[in-house]
Protein backbone atom coordinates (compact mmCIF):
# COMPACT_ATOMS: atom_id res chain seq x y z
CA UNK A 1 0.00 0.00 0.00
CA UNK A 2 1.52 3.20 -0.83
CA UNK A 3 1.70 5.98 1.86
CA UNK A 4 2.93 5.66 5.39
CA UNK A 5 1.36 7.62 8.06
CA UNK A 6 3.06 8.83 11.27
CA UNK A 7 3.14 6.61 14.81
CA UNK A 8 2.23 8.71 17.73
CA UNK A 9 5.40 8.35 19.50
CA UNK A 10 6.66 10.45 15.83
CA UNK A 11 4.60 13.22 17.15
CA UNK A 12 6.42 13.74 20.40
CA UNK A 13 9.37 14.53 17.78
CA UNK A 14 7.62 16.90 15.60
CA UNK A 15 9.62 20.25 14.76
CA UNK A 16 7.48 23.11 14.19
CA UNK A 17 8.18 25.58 11.93
CA UNK A 18 7.16 29.01 13.09
CA UNK A 19 6.58 31.49 10.63
CA UNK A 20 5.06 35.01 11.07
CA UNK A 21 4.57 36.79 7.67
CA UNK A 22 5.24 40.19 7.52
CA UNK A 23 1.91 40.71 5.15
CA UNK A 24 -0.16 43.36 6.28
CA UNK A 25 -3.24 44.12 4.11
CA UNK A 26 -4.90 47.83 3.91
CA UNK A 27 -7.97 46.61 2.34
CA UNK A 28 -10.38 48.85 0.25
CA UNK A 29 -13.88 49.12 1.29
CA UNK A 30 -14.95 50.73 -2.59
CA UNK A 31 -18.00 52.91 -2.79
CA UNK A 32 -20.59 50.18 -1.48
CA UNK A 33 -19.44 49.24 1.95
CA UNK A 34 -17.70 52.52 2.63
CA UNK A 35 -21.35 53.97 2.92
CA UNK A 36 -22.48 50.71 4.45
CA UNK A 37 -19.76 51.17 7.36
CA UNK A 38 -20.68 54.69 7.48
CA UNK A 39 -24.27 54.20 7.70
CA UNK A 40 -23.66 51.83 11.10
CA UNK A 41 -22.40 54.64 12.30
CA UNK A 42 -25.49 56.63 12.09
CA UNK A 43 -27.20 53.41 13.17
CA UNK A 44 -28.86 52.73 9.56
CA UNK A 45 -28.39 49.75 6.98
CA UNK A 46 -27.36 51.05 3.54
CA UNK A 47 -28.08 49.00 0.99
CA UNK A 48 -28.07 49.15 -2.82
CA UNK A 49 -30.95 49.00 -5.22
CA UNK A 50 -31.35 47.70 -9.08
CA UNK A 51 -34.52 49.40 -10.25
CA UNK A 52 -34.31 46.72 -13.23
CA UNK A 53 -34.95 43.54 -11.42
CA UNK A 54 -35.49 45.02 -8.00
CA UNK A 55 -32.77 43.62 -6.06
CA UNK A 56 -32.15 45.30 -3.38
CA UNK A 57 -27.97 44.08 -2.37
CA UNK A 58 -27.46 43.89 1.12
CA UNK A 59 -24.46 44.37 2.01
CA UNK A 60 -24.59 46.92 -0.82
CA UNK A 61 -22.69 45.96 -4.46
CA UNK A 62 -22.06 48.47 -6.98
CA UNK A 63 -23.25 46.45 -10.22
CA UNK A 64 -26.32 43.80 -10.29
CA UNK A 65 -24.88 40.43 -11.01
CA UNK A 66 -28.01 39.56 -12.90
CA UNK A 67 -28.71 42.63 -14.88
CA UNK A 68 -24.86 42.83 -15.50
CA UNK A 69 -25.34 46.49 -15.06
CA UNK A 70 -24.75 49.45 -12.33
CA UNK A 71 -26.55 49.63 -9.30
CA UNK A 72 -29.50 52.92 -9.39
CA UNK A 73 -29.83 53.85 -5.66
CA UNK A 74 -28.62 53.95 -1.90
CA UNK A 75 -31.67 52.76 -0.26
CA UNK A 76 -31.89 52.34 3.67
CA UNK A 77 -33.55 48.96 4.81
CA UNK A 78 -34.63 48.22 7.98
CA UNK A 79 -32.48 47.14 11.37
CA UNK A 80 -35.12 44.30 11.51
CA UNK A 81 -36.05 41.03 10.09
CA UNK A 82 -36.71 37.69 9.50
CA UNK A 83 -34.22 34.76 11.11
CA UNK A 84 -33.05 32.63 8.02
CA UNK A 85 -30.71 30.35 10.26
CA UNK A 86 -29.40 30.07 13.10
CA UNK A 87 -26.04 27.79 15.17
CA UNK A 88 -24.38 27.72 17.99
CA UNK A 89 -20.75 27.11 17.77
CA UNK A 90 -18.44 25.88 20.58
CA UNK A 91 -15.56 26.26 18.98
CA UNK A 92 -13.55 29.25 18.30
CA UNK A 93 -11.90 30.66 14.75
CA UNK A 94 -8.85 28.16 15.95
CA UNK A 95 -10.69 25.37 17.01
CA UNK A 96 -10.73 25.54 20.95
CA UNK A 97 -13.43 24.92 23.07
CA UNK A 98 -15.22 27.86 24.00
CA UNK A 99 -17.36 28.09 27.73
CA UNK A 100 -20.34 29.47 25.85
CA UNK A 101 -21.66 28.74 22.51
CA UNK A 102 -21.68 31.88 20.82
CA UNK A 103 -24.78 32.06 18.43
CA UNK A 104 -24.82 33.54 15.04
CA UNK A 105 -27.03 33.47 11.90
CA UNK A 106 -28.58 35.21 8.82
CA UNK A 107 -31.56 37.67 9.00
CA UNK A 108 -33.42 38.42 6.22
CA UNK A 109 -33.80 42.30 6.44
CA UNK A 110 -36.98 44.17 5.54
CA UNK A 111 -38.35 44.93 3.25
CA UNK A 112 -38.65 41.26 1.80
CA UNK A 113 -40.76 38.68 1.36
CA UNK A 114 -40.78 35.04 2.70
CA UNK A 115 -40.00 33.72 -0.46
CA UNK A 116 -37.59 35.70 -1.89
CA UNK A 117 -34.51 33.72 -2.99
CA UNK A 118 -32.24 36.09 -3.25
CA UNK A 119 -32.92 38.97 -0.16
CA UNK A 120 -31.38 41.81 1.40
CA UNK A 121 -29.04 39.85 4.38
CA UNK A 122 -27.05 40.01 7.29
CA UNK A 123 -24.53 37.51 8.90
CA UNK A 124 -24.65 38.35 12.76
CA UNK A 125 -24.72 37.39 16.28
CA UNK A 126 -28.09 36.89 17.72
CA UNK A 127 -28.59 37.07 21.15
CA UNK A 128 -30.97 34.25 22.49
CA UNK A 129 -30.99 31.40 24.64
CA UNK A 130 -29.22 27.79 23.42
CA UNK A 131 -32.66 26.09 23.32
CA UNK A 132 -34.06 28.29 20.83
CA UNK A 133 -31.91 27.83 18.43
CA UNK A 134 -31.56 23.70 19.52
CA UNK A 135 -35.16 23.27 18.38
CA UNK A 136 -35.28 25.71 16.01
CA UNK A 137 -37.87 27.86 17.35
CA UNK A 138 -35.75 30.80 16.80
CA UNK A 139 -36.21 30.37 12.94
CA UNK A 140 -38.64 32.80 11.23
CA UNK A 141 -38.99 35.05 14.27
CA UNK A 142 -38.83 38.84 13.87
CA UNK A 143 -35.31 40.30 15.50
CA UNK A 144 -34.01 44.14 15.75
CA UNK A 145 -30.61 45.43 16.10
CA UNK A 146 -28.95 46.02 19.31
CA UNK A 147 -26.41 48.92 18.36
CA UNK A 148 -23.85 49.81 20.65
CA UNK A 149 -23.45 52.91 21.99
CA UNK A 150 -19.73 53.74 20.69
CA UNK A 151 -19.78 53.27 16.95
CA UNK A 152 -16.74 53.11 14.54
CA UNK A 153 -18.03 52.17 11.35
CA UNK A 154 -17.51 48.41 11.91
CA UNK A 155 -20.15 45.19 11.16
CA UNK A 156 -19.17 45.12 15.12
CA UNK A 157 -21.55 47.86 15.62
CA UNK A 158 -24.18 45.82 16.28
CA UNK A 159 -24.45 44.10 19.50
CA UNK A 160 -26.32 41.51 18.02
CA UNK A 161 -29.75 41.07 16.55
CA UNK A 162 -32.53 40.04 19.52
CA UNK A 163 -36.15 38.99 19.06
CA UNK A 164 -38.68 41.36 19.14
CA UNK A 165 -41.98 39.29 18.98
CA UNK B 1 -26.60 25.78 -21.10
CA UNK B 2 -25.52 24.86 -24.60
CA UNK B 3 -22.77 22.92 -25.51
CA UNK B 4 -20.54 22.10 -28.40
CA UNK B 5 -21.28 18.53 -29.01
CA UNK B 6 -18.74 17.38 -31.75
CA UNK B 7 -15.58 16.53 -29.07
CA UNK B 8 -14.25 13.78 -29.02
CA UNK B 9 -14.43 10.82 -26.89
CA UNK B 10 -12.74 10.51 -23.87
CA UNK B 11 -12.06 7.65 -21.75
CA UNK B 12 -10.22 6.76 -18.26
CA UNK B 13 -7.81 3.93 -18.37
CA UNK B 14 -5.80 4.04 -15.15
CA UNK B 15 -6.20 5.79 -11.42
CA UNK B 16 -3.81 4.97 -8.38
CA UNK B 17 -5.13 6.74 -4.82
CA UNK B 18 -2.45 7.39 -1.42
CA UNK B 19 -3.96 6.13 1.78
CA UNK B 20 -5.92 8.84 3.05
CA UNK B 21 -4.18 10.02 6.74
CA UNK B 22 -4.01 12.40 9.23
CA UNK B 23 0.00 13.59 9.32
CA UNK B 24 1.37 11.28 6.31
CA UNK B 25 5.43 11.07 6.62
CA UNK B 26 5.57 12.10 2.49
CA UNK B 27 5.99 15.25 1.63
CA UNK B 28 2.88 16.51 -0.85
CA UNK B 29 5.04 16.10 -3.97
CA UNK B 30 5.91 12.64 -3.15
CA UNK B 31 1.99 11.77 -2.39
CA UNK B 32 1.43 13.31 -5.51
CA UNK B 33 3.79 11.20 -7.34
CA UNK B 34 3.00 8.02 -5.76
CA UNK B 35 -0.56 8.74 -7.04
CA UNK B 36 0.66 9.27 -10.54
CA UNK B 37 2.60 6.44 -10.90
CA UNK B 38 0.03 4.58 -9.48
CA UNK B 39 -2.42 5.81 -11.99
CA UNK B 40 0.62 5.40 -15.08
CA UNK B 41 1.01 1.92 -13.88
CA UNK B 42 -2.56 0.69 -14.23
CA UNK B 43 -2.95 2.28 -17.83
CA UNK B 44 0.14 0.69 -19.01
CA UNK B 45 1.78 4.16 -19.92
CA UNK B 46 5.12 5.98 -19.04
CA UNK B 47 5.45 9.37 -18.09
CA UNK B 48 6.98 10.27 -21.20
CA UNK B 49 3.79 8.98 -23.36
CA UNK B 50 1.57 12.00 -21.30
CA UNK B 51 1.01 14.84 -23.43
CA UNK B 52 -0.49 17.67 -20.57
CA UNK B 53 -0.92 17.11 -17.11
CA UNK B 54 -3.91 18.61 -14.84
CA UNK B 55 -3.16 19.32 -11.15
CA UNK B 56 -5.65 20.53 -8.70
CA UNK B 57 -5.54 21.82 -5.01
CA UNK B 58 -7.26 23.73 -2.27
CA UNK B 59 -6.20 26.69 -0.93
CA UNK B 60 -2.01 26.73 -1.08
CA UNK B 61 -2.30 27.40 3.18
CA UNK B 62 -3.18 24.40 3.74
CA UNK B 63 0.34 22.51 2.93
CA UNK B 64 2.18 25.67 3.72
CA UNK B 65 3.61 25.80 0.62
CA UNK B 66 2.77 28.71 -1.74
CA UNK B 67 1.99 28.08 -5.88
CA UNK B 68 1.81 25.04 -4.99
CA UNK B 69 0.67 24.25 -9.11
CA UNK B 70 4.36 24.77 -9.88
CA UNK B 71 5.47 22.51 -6.71
CA UNK B 72 3.29 19.71 -7.47
CA UNK B 73 4.13 20.06 -10.98
CA UNK B 74 7.18 17.85 -10.53
CA UNK B 75 4.97 14.81 -10.02
CA UNK B 76 5.11 14.28 -13.43
CA UNK B 77 4.62 17.86 -15.15
CA UNK B 78 8.18 18.84 -15.74
CA UNK B 79 8.91 19.67 -19.38
CA UNK B 80 5.12 19.07 -20.14
CA UNK B 81 2.03 21.40 -20.48
CA UNK B 82 0.95 21.81 -16.81
CA UNK B 83 -2.39 24.03 -15.50
CA UNK B 84 -3.44 24.05 -12.29
CA UNK B 85 -7.65 24.58 -11.88
CA UNK B 86 -8.81 25.20 -8.02
CA UNK B 87 -12.98 25.88 -7.52
CA UNK B 88 -12.39 25.16 -3.55
CA UNK B 89 -13.80 22.01 -2.64
CA UNK B 90 -15.14 21.19 -6.14
CA UNK B 91 -11.95 21.11 -7.51
CA UNK B 92 -11.09 17.18 -7.17
CA UNK B 93 -14.18 16.97 -10.08
CA UNK B 94 -12.98 19.96 -11.99
CA UNK B 95 -9.37 18.13 -12.57
CA UNK B 96 -10.97 14.90 -14.43
CA UNK B 97 -13.70 17.80 -15.81
CA UNK B 98 -9.99 19.74 -16.93
CA UNK B 99 -8.35 16.80 -18.40
CA UNK B 100 -12.06 15.86 -20.50
CA UNK B 101 -11.77 18.80 -22.56
CA UNK B 102 -8.09 18.72 -23.04
CA UNK B 103 -8.88 15.64 -25.07
CA UNK B 104 -12.40 16.16 -26.23
CA UNK B 105 -10.81 19.49 -27.95
CA UNK B 106 -8.93 17.38 -29.63
CA UNK B 107 -5.27 18.92 -27.86
CA UNK B 108 -3.64 16.13 -26.42
CA UNK B 109 -3.92 12.25 -26.60
CA UNK B 110 -2.91 11.44 -23.00
CA UNK B 111 -3.45 13.63 -19.46
CA UNK B 112 -2.26 12.69 -15.92
CA UNK B 113 -4.67 14.25 -13.53
CA UNK B 114 -3.47 14.92 -10.41
CA UNK B 115 -4.83 16.05 -7.18
CA UNK B 116 -3.02 16.45 -3.42
CA UNK B 117 -3.95 17.75 -0.36
CA UNK B 118 -2.33 18.19 2.79
CA UNK B 119 -3.75 19.64 5.58
CA UNK B 120 -2.33 18.28 8.67
CA UNK B 121 0.81 20.54 8.65
CA UNK B 122 -1.45 23.67 9.86
CA UNK B 123 -1.29 24.47 13.49
CA UNK B 124 -3.09 24.33 16.22
CA UNK B 125 -5.27 23.57 13.50
CA UNK B 126 -6.53 23.75 9.66
CA UNK B 127 -9.58 25.25 10.66
CA UNK B 128 -7.70 28.65 11.48
CA UNK B 129 -6.17 28.78 8.13
CA UNK B 130 -9.83 28.64 6.67
CA UNK B 131 -10.11 32.54 8.25
CA UNK B 132 -9.06 34.05 5.19
CA UNK B 133 -11.82 32.90 2.78
CA UNK B 134 -14.01 35.31 4.22
CA UNK B 135 -15.03 38.87 3.62
CA UNK B 136 -12.68 40.78 4.94
CA UNK B 137 -15.07 43.24 5.84
CA UNK B 138 -18.59 42.10 6.68
CA UNK B 139 -17.72 38.98 7.79
CA UNK B 140 -14.13 38.48 9.40
CA UNK B 141 -14.41 40.78 12.13
CA UNK B 142 -17.04 38.27 13.28
CA UNK B 143 -14.22 35.67 14.11
CA UNK B 144 -16.07 32.92 12.17
CA UNK B 145 -14.65 29.63 12.12
CA UNK B 146 -15.55 27.59 8.54
CA UNK B 147 -17.84 25.05 10.51
CA UNK B 148 -19.86 28.31 11.06
CA UNK B 149 -21.57 28.37 7.01
CA UNK B 150 -21.92 24.71 6.67
CA UNK B 151 -23.65 24.84 10.01
CA UNK B 152 -26.56 27.70 9.47
CA UNK B 153 -26.52 26.04 5.98
CA UNK B 154 -27.70 22.15 7.35
CA UNK B 155 -29.81 24.27 9.94
CA UNK B 156 -31.55 25.90 7.12
CA UNK B 157 -31.92 22.49 5.18
CA UNK B 158 -33.50 20.62 8.34
CA UNK B 159 -36.00 23.80 8.81
CA UNK B 160 -37.24 24.28 5.72
CA UNK B 161 -37.59 20.37 5.11
CA UNK B 162 -38.49 19.15 8.42
CA UNK B 163 -35.36 16.66 8.62
CA UNK B 164 -34.31 15.20 11.99
CA UNK B 165 -30.86 15.00 13.46
CA UNK B 166 -31.38 10.95 13.40
CA UNK B 167 -31.81 11.14 9.86
CA UNK B 168 -28.88 12.74 8.61
CA UNK B 169 -26.67 10.82 11.12
CA UNK B 170 -27.85 7.46 8.95
CA UNK B 171 -25.44 9.36 6.11
CA UNK B 172 -22.65 8.81 8.24
CA UNK B 173 -23.54 5.72 9.47
CA UNK B 174 -23.53 4.24 6.30
CA UNK B 175 -20.40 6.20 4.69
CA UNK B 176 -18.27 5.20 7.61
CA UNK B 177 -19.60 1.69 6.78
CA UNK B 178 -18.82 1.49 3.24
CA UNK B 179 -15.09 2.69 4.29
CA UNK B 180 -14.82 -0.60 5.78
CA UNK B 181 -14.40 -2.31 2.66
CA UNK B 182 -11.95 0.68 1.35
CA UNK B 183 -8.02 0.08 1.75
CA UNK B 184 -7.45 3.06 1.32
CA UNK B 185 -9.57 4.87 4.20
CA UNK B 186 -9.19 6.70 7.27
CA UNK B 187 -12.28 6.89 9.47
CA UNK B 188 -14.18 3.56 8.40
CA UNK B 189 -15.99 2.31 11.08
CA UNK B 190 -19.18 0.45 12.24
CA UNK B 191 -21.18 2.93 14.09
CA UNK B 192 -24.64 3.71 15.07
CA UNK B 193 -26.91 6.73 14.84
CA UNK B 194 -26.87 7.19 18.85
CA UNK B 195 -22.99 7.14 18.24
CA UNK B 196 -22.90 10.40 15.70
CA UNK B 197 -25.86 12.36 18.12
CA UNK B 198 -23.27 11.74 20.99
CA UNK B 199 -20.04 12.58 19.59
CA UNK B 200 -18.61 16.39 20.05
CA UNK B 201 -21.20 19.14 19.10
CA UNK B 202 -18.73 21.55 17.26
CA UNK B 203 -21.37 24.22 15.84
CA UNK B 204 -24.79 23.19 16.48
CA UNK B 205 -26.56 21.25 14.45
CA UNK B 206 -22.96 19.88 13.49
CA UNK B 207 -20.61 17.21 15.56
CA UNK B 208 -17.82 15.73 15.22
CA UNK B 209 -18.82 12.49 13.66
CA UNK B 210 -21.27 14.59 11.48
CA UNK B 211 -18.16 15.46 9.57
CA UNK B 212 -15.03 14.18 7.55
CA UNK B 213 -11.55 14.36 9.20
CA UNK B 214 -8.88 16.29 8.50
CA UNK B 215 -6.45 14.48 6.21
CA UNK B 216 -3.48 14.45 3.79
CA UNK B 217 -3.70 12.25 0.60
CA UNK B 218 -3.54 12.58 -3.33
CA UNK B 219 -5.37 10.62 -6.31
CA UNK B 220 -4.50 10.71 -9.95
CA UNK B 221 -6.29 9.42 -13.04
CA UNK B 222 -5.02 8.56 -16.76
CA UNK B 223 -7.52 10.23 -19.36
CA UNK B 224 -7.09 9.74 -22.70
CA UNK B 225 -8.39 10.08 -26.23
CA UNK B 226 -10.71 6.83 -27.73
CA UNK B 227 -8.06 5.37 -30.13
CA UNK B 228 -5.69 5.71 -27.30
CA UNK B 229 -7.89 3.55 -24.97
CA UNK B 230 -8.78 1.12 -27.28
CA UNK B 231 -4.97 0.19 -27.67
CA UNK B 232 -4.35 0.03 -24.15
CA UNK B 233 -7.60 -1.43 -22.82
CA UNK B 234 -10.48 -3.73 -23.51
CA UNK B 235 -12.43 -2.05 -20.25
CA UNK B 236 -11.90 1.85 -20.62
CA UNK B 237 -14.69 3.63 -19.01
CA UNK B 238 -16.08 7.01 -20.91
CA UNK B 239 -16.06 10.11 -19.05
CA UNK B 240 -20.03 11.17 -21.29
CA UNK B 241 -20.86 14.40 -19.58
CA UNK B 242 -19.36 17.08 -17.52
CA UNK B 243 -20.63 19.99 -15.61
CA UNK B 244 -20.10 22.70 -13.63
CA UNK B 245 -21.63 26.01 -12.53
CA UNK B 246 -21.14 28.59 -10.00
CA UNK B 247 -23.76 30.98 -8.01
CA UNK B 248 -23.45 33.98 -5.95
CA UNK B 249 -20.34 34.38 -3.90
CA UNK B 250 -23.06 36.20 -1.55
CA UNK B 251 -24.32 33.34 0.66
CA UNK B 252 -25.92 35.81 3.13
CA UNK B 253 -28.32 37.08 0.32
CA UNK B 254 -28.92 33.65 -0.77
CA UNK B 255 -31.39 30.74 0.70
CA UNK B 256 -29.48 27.71 1.63
CA UNK B 257 -31.46 24.95 1.96
CA UNK B 258 -31.21 24.06 -2.05
CA UNK B 259 -28.31 23.74 -3.78
CA UNK B 260 -29.18 25.65 -6.58
CA UNK B 261 -25.28 25.58 -8.54
CA UNK B 262 -25.45 22.14 -8.58
CA UNK B 263 -28.90 21.76 -10.61
CA UNK B 264 -27.56 24.06 -13.32
CA UNK B 265 -24.62 22.06 -13.51
CA UNK B 266 -26.24 18.54 -13.47
CA UNK B 267 -28.34 19.87 -15.86
CA UNK B 268 -25.72 20.28 -18.08
CA UNK B 269 -23.84 17.25 -17.29
CA UNK B 270 -27.20 15.27 -18.06
CA UNK B 271 -27.93 17.12 -21.39
CA UNK B 272 -24.79 15.84 -22.51
CA UNK B 273 -24.81 12.39 -21.46
CA UNK B 274 -28.42 12.18 -22.72
CA UNK B 275 -29.85 11.30 -19.02
CA UNK B 276 -33.32 12.52 -18.97
CA UNK B 277 -34.62 10.42 -15.60
CA UNK B 278 -31.40 10.75 -13.78
CA UNK B 279 -33.24 8.62 -10.89
CA UNK B 280 -34.30 5.71 -13.19
CA UNK B 281 -30.51 6.23 -15.58
CA UNK B 282 -28.06 6.12 -12.86
CA UNK B 283 -26.92 3.03 -11.47
CA UNK B 284 -24.27 4.40 -9.12
CA UNK B 285 -23.05 7.76 -7.16
CA UNK B 286 -20.45 9.42 -5.56
CA UNK B 287 -21.71 12.82 -4.01
CA UNK B 288 -19.72 15.03 -1.94
CA UNK B 289 -19.86 14.22 1.74
CA UNK B 290 -18.09 16.70 3.63
CA UNK B 291 -20.42 16.72 6.08
CA UNK B 292 -23.52 13.88 6.30
CA UNK B 293 -26.07 16.41 5.15
CA UNK B 294 -24.18 17.39 2.63
CA UNK B 295 -24.54 14.29 0.72
CA UNK B 296 -28.81 14.17 0.81
CA UNK B 297 -28.03 18.26 -0.24
CA UNK B 298 -26.73 17.16 -3.27
CA UNK B 299 -28.79 14.13 -4.22
CA UNK B 300 -31.64 16.84 -4.08
CA UNK B 301 -29.72 19.32 -6.12
CA UNK B 302 -28.63 16.35 -8.60
CA UNK B 303 -32.11 15.80 -8.80
CA UNK B 304 -31.82 11.93 -8.24
CA UNK B 305 -34.94 12.49 -5.33
CA UNK B 306 -37.26 15.42 -5.17
CA UNK B 307 -36.49 18.50 -2.77
CA UNK B 308 -36.46 17.05 1.01
CA UNK B 309 -37.12 13.82 0.07
CA UNK B 310 -33.40 12.31 0.13
CA UNK B 311 -34.08 11.33 4.06
CA UNK B 312 -37.03 9.53 3.19
CA UNK B 313 -35.06 7.72 0.39
CA UNK B 314 -31.82 6.94 2.46
CA UNK B 315 -34.15 5.43 5.29
CA UNK B 316 -35.51 3.20 2.58
CA UNK B 317 -31.85 1.66 1.81
CA UNK B 318 -32.22 3.16 -1.98
CA UNK B 319 -28.43 4.31 -1.23
CA UNK B 320 -27.13 1.48 0.24
CA UNK B 321 -24.53 -0.47 -0.92
CA UNK B 322 -27.29 -2.68 -2.06
CA UNK B 323 -29.75 -0.48 -2.97
CA UNK B 324 -30.98 0.59 -6.13
CA UNK B 325 -28.84 4.04 -6.36
CA UNK B 326 -25.94 3.20 -4.07
CA UNK B 327 -24.61 6.28 -2.92
CA UNK B 328 -20.60 6.53 -1.93
CA UNK B 329 -19.66 3.11 -1.94
CA UNK B 330 -16.36 4.28 -1.62
CA UNK B 331 -17.50 5.26 2.19
CA UNK B 332 -16.85 9.02 0.79
CA UNK B 333 -15.12 12.04 2.99
CA UNK B 334 -16.54 10.77 6.14
CA UNK B 335 -15.44 7.19 5.82
CA UNK B 336 -12.05 7.59 3.29
CA UNK B 337 -10.86 11.26 4.44
CA UNK B 338 -11.13 14.56 3.38
CA UNK B 339 -8.00 15.70 1.41
CA UNK B 340 -9.82 18.54 -0.50
CA UNK B 341 -9.28 18.09 -3.74
CA UNK B 342 -7.69 14.70 -3.67
CA UNK B 343 -11.02 13.52 -1.80
CA UNK B 344 -13.43 15.15 -5.04
CA UNK B 345 -10.59 13.06 -7.54
CA UNK B 346 -11.16 9.86 -5.26
CA UNK B 347 -14.76 9.68 -5.58
CA UNK B 348 -14.58 10.27 -9.33
CA UNK B 349 -11.91 7.23 -9.34
CA UNK B 350 -14.21 5.26 -7.05
CA UNK B 351 -17.13 5.30 -9.94
CA UNK B 352 -14.51 5.07 -12.45
CA UNK B 353 -13.67 1.49 -10.65
CA UNK B 354 -17.00 0.56 -10.24
CA UNK B 355 -17.46 0.68 -14.10
CA UNK B 356 -15.03 -1.40 -14.59
CA UNK B 357 -15.64 -3.49 -11.89
CA UNK B 358 -12.21 -3.73 -10.09
CA UNK B 359 -13.27 -2.13 -7.09
CA UNK B 360 -12.74 -5.16 -5.18
CA UNK B 361 -14.89 -5.10 -1.74
CA UNK B 362 -16.35 -1.97 -2.31
CA UNK B 363 -18.02 -3.36 -6.02
CA UNK B 364 -21.91 -2.44 -5.33
CA UNK B 365 -23.85 -5.38 -5.78
CA UNK B 366 -25.95 -4.77 -9.18
CA UNK B 367 -24.11 -4.33 -12.35
CA UNK B 368 -23.44 -0.69 -12.96
CA UNK B 369 -23.47 1.19 -16.32
CA UNK B 370 -23.70 4.67 -15.55
CA UNK B 371 -21.97 6.80 -12.68
CA UNK B 372 -21.72 10.35 -11.42
CA UNK B 373 -19.30 11.61 -9.02
CA UNK B 374 -19.63 15.34 -7.95
CA UNK B 375 -17.99 17.82 -5.56
CA UNK B 376 -19.18 21.16 -4.10
CA UNK B 377 -17.16 24.13 -2.43
CA UNK B 378 -15.92 27.78 -2.26
CA UNK B 379 -18.03 29.50 -0.28
CA UNK B 380 -20.99 27.11 -0.81
CA UNK B 381 -21.46 28.02 -4.36
CA UNK B 382 -19.31 25.95 -6.44
CA UNK B 383 -20.48 22.81 -7.66
CA UNK B 384 -19.03 20.36 -10.74
CA UNK B 385 -20.48 17.23 -12.40
CA UNK B 386 -19.17 13.72 -14.41
CA UNK B 387 -21.14 11.62 -15.79
CA UNK B 388 -19.32 7.86 -16.66
CA UNK B 389 -20.46 5.00 -18.49
CA UNK B 390 -18.93 1.63 -19.60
Amino acid sequence: MNGTPLKEEDLKKIHIIKYKPDAKYSYTAGQAYSKFLAGLKEKKIIGRKCNKCGRVYVPPRMYCDDCFKPTDEWIEVKDEGIVETAVASYISWTRERLEKPEIVGVIRLFPSRDNDWVFPGIFHRICVDLEQVKDMSVFGKKVKAVWNEERIGSVNDIECFKVVE
Amino acid sequence: MKTNLNFRRVAVIGAGLTLFRRRMLETPQELAWEASKAALDEAGLDLKDIDCVVIGSAPDAFDGVHMKGEYLAHAGGVKKMVSRVFVGGATGVMVPISAWYHVASGLCEKVLAIAEEKMSPARPHPQSVFKYIWDPITEKPLNPNLIWIFAMEMHRYMHVNKISKEEIALVSVKNKRNALNNPYAQAAANLTVDDILNSEVLVWPVQRLDTSPVSDGAAAMVITSEDVARRHTDTPVWIEGVGWALDNTEWIQRDLYYPRYLEYAARMAYRMAGIENPFKEIDVIEPYDPFDYKELHHIEGLMIAKRGDAPKLLKEGVFDIDGDIPSSPSGGLLGVGNPIAAAGLMKTISIYWQLKGTAGKMQVKKPVHTGLAQAWGDLMQASTVVVMRN
